[in-house]
């Protein structure tokens, strides 16, 4: 047993150590980095999240993250529930072709649609709006909702459709009163991946935004290059990013491993 | 039993026109763009199959290709066994298991680009805690942006600390999902570790074994921001895999002709290998 945790704790140490670094790096001042190596911040500075948070260009980097992440966490969700229904309840014609249609959709390369999207979406006025790239991750976050919501209603026996009819429910009424609660678990995971996804795309989030909706991650590569090479402001901007992760990741940690076992995931 | 239903498209109509909407126009645009030959200014000429087969005799594909394959060879051949490996040595109950899954779960959230954006400063030479380590206290030469070696480990480096905890925990569900009795029988019968292994727990694990491999042949396979913000592709074009070379072509060099008929055959590769990684873990729950 001793011997079977050290692989575990050697791992999560393998994990932490670049993010220590890069957070470390954010509370040191541009000269200490650069004049040689120290393990910790010699001159503790808040300074780089200061600039941050005061700066419109930096923190509203953020909240257009947040933006399109929380509309396609939304947006996939809800177009994935009904469609998860039917996948797991019915059969249709094209049922078996449509669904695989879908997941090939998720093996699409983002560099393949980089530049069609930014045309179809200047043609539709959408370009550099939140819903543009809130629309574009559902092409990969939709197939995967679908397919885990549907491995989470396959659990779900049939008795409990029927049963409901009996007693008067309608269907719309039966989907949200007691349907989707009894598969809280599965939405909790697919939004889950929504979430993940969306926020740590990058390539698409930049070829479809300009200013108005210019992703965090956009605006990090962006000062990289400009202001020369401030290490310890990209450092704090990073560390940052990692938050909301971190955030998400700790509502749902139980879900997860139930989640990947009970679904087809 | 499902019920044959037609009224059931109405229910996937929403996802139906969504991803239509996403997929097919932008598809549409790409095999347009695959045939025609363009100077600017919207004009555009036909062009027939050419871009296919310059792309078929071109050694700058095949050797993106070919790097490509490497990379994704690589990664599965690293990442899978070691995050069953490490889903075994796992604790299955308690308090630590809340701290490990979350710690796990923890790089696959962060933005790709941070991602590169972190590991270049932690490896950067002189000031870099891996960097520095391994050149001043170790004395081993290392600088990424000039040994084409030091490159490929440094990406792929990343990527095993990137993603070898999504196989951690897919392998981590199929193994809580064992009942007790299972293991119980086992110890009865003086199976061995490896016997346990490989007849109790590898069968368990093997759907989402299946889905682990999937999705990491994908994303390896169409792996674009980190390794681009990590190397530039670089040193020389030593890690130029194919989704960097093809963001090069297309918005780079607006090359529209050459870069929709190399996206159609990198996507048509990608679909035919998980359909082939699909069919061979599959097979034998069809019998």
């Amino acid at each position: 047993m001793q011997k079977r945790s050290i692989v575990t704790i050697a791992y999560i140490l393998f994990l932490l150590l670049p993010i220590y670094w890069l957070v470390a790096m954010s509370f040191k001042t541009t000269n200490e980095i650069l004049s040689g190596f120290s393990l910790f911040p010699e001159t503790f500075t808040w300074e780089n999240y200061a600039v941050i948070f005061t700066d419109p260009t930096w923190y509203m980097g953020y909240v257009n993250s947040i933006i399109y992440v929380t509309l396609n966490t939304i947006i996939s969700i809800a177009v994935a529930l009904p469609a998860a229904y039917a996948f797991s309840r019915y059969r249709f014609l094209g049922d078996k072709q449509l669904f695989f249609w879908l997941l090939t959709n998720r093996m699409a390369p983002a560099a393949v649609f980089a530049l069609p999207f930014f045309q179809l979406y200047s043609s539709v006025g959408l370009f550099d709006t939140h819903l543009a790239v809130a629309l574009a991750h559902t092409l990969f976050n939709v197939p995967l909702a679908v397919w885990i919501l549907e491995g989470f209603m396959g659990g779900v026996p049939k008795e409990l459709d029927e049963t409901a009819y009996v007693d008067g429910y309608s269907f719309p009424r039966f989907f949200v009163t007691i349907f989707i609660p009894s598969i809280k678990a599965g939405v909790g995971v697919a939004a889950f991946f929504c979430f993940m996804f969306s926020w740590v795309e990058l390539l698409l989030g930049k070829t479809l935004t300009a200013v108005a909706a210019k992703p965090i991650a956009a605006t990090m590569t962006k000062t990289a290059s400009n202001a020369g090479y401030e290490l310890g402001l990209l450092a704090a901007a990073g560390t940052l990013t990692i938050i909301p992760g971190a955030i998400v990741i700790y509502f749902v940690r139980n879900y997860i491993a139930k989640g990947f076992a009970m679904g087809r995931v | 039993m499902k019920t044959e239903n037609q009224r059931a498209w109405f229910f996937v109509l929403p996802v139906l026109l969504l991803v239509a909407f996403n997929a097919l126009i932008p598809m549409m645009t790409v095999v347009n763009y695959s045939v025609q030959e363009t100077f600017g200014n919207n004009l555009f000429f036909w062009q027939g199959l050419d871009w296919f087969q310059n792309l078929m005799r071109s050694e700058r594909f095949h050797a993106a290709l070919g790097r490509q394959f490497m990379f994704t060879g690589l990664i599965l051949l690293i990442e899978i066994p070691l995050g069953v490996a490490i889903a075994m040595s796992m604790p299955r109950k308690g308090f630590w298991v809340s701290i490990c899954l979350v710690t796990m779960a923890l790089p696959m959230l962060i933005p790709w680009n941070v991602v590169g954006a972190m590991w270049n400063i932690f490896t950067l030479p002189d000031i870099g805690l891996l960097g520095y380590f391994l050149n001043h206290v170790l004395g081993i030469p290392y600088d990424m942006t000039q040994n084409i070696f030091a490159a490929w480990v440094t990406i792929i480096v990343m990527d095993v600390w990137h993603w070898t905890s999504l196989v951690v925990l897919l392998s981590y569900a199929g193994l809580v999902s064992i009942p007790e009795a299972y293991y119980q029988a086992a110890k009865i019968d003086g199976a061995s570790n490896f016997a346990v292994f490989r007849f109790i727990q590898l069968p368990k694990m093997k759907n989402v074994l299946t889905i682990a491999v999937l999705l990491r042949f994908i994303d390896s396979f169409n792996i674009y921001t980190e390794p681009f913000v990590l190397t530039g592709g670089g040193p020389g074009n030593s890690t130029t895999l194919l989704s960097i070379d093809l963001v090069k072509i297309a918005l780079g060099q607006f090359d529209l002709g050459p870069a929709a008929a190399m996206s159609l055959i990198y996507f048509a590769i990608t679909l035919l290998v998980s359909w082939l990684f699909f069919t061979l873990m599959t097979k034998d729950d069809a019998r």
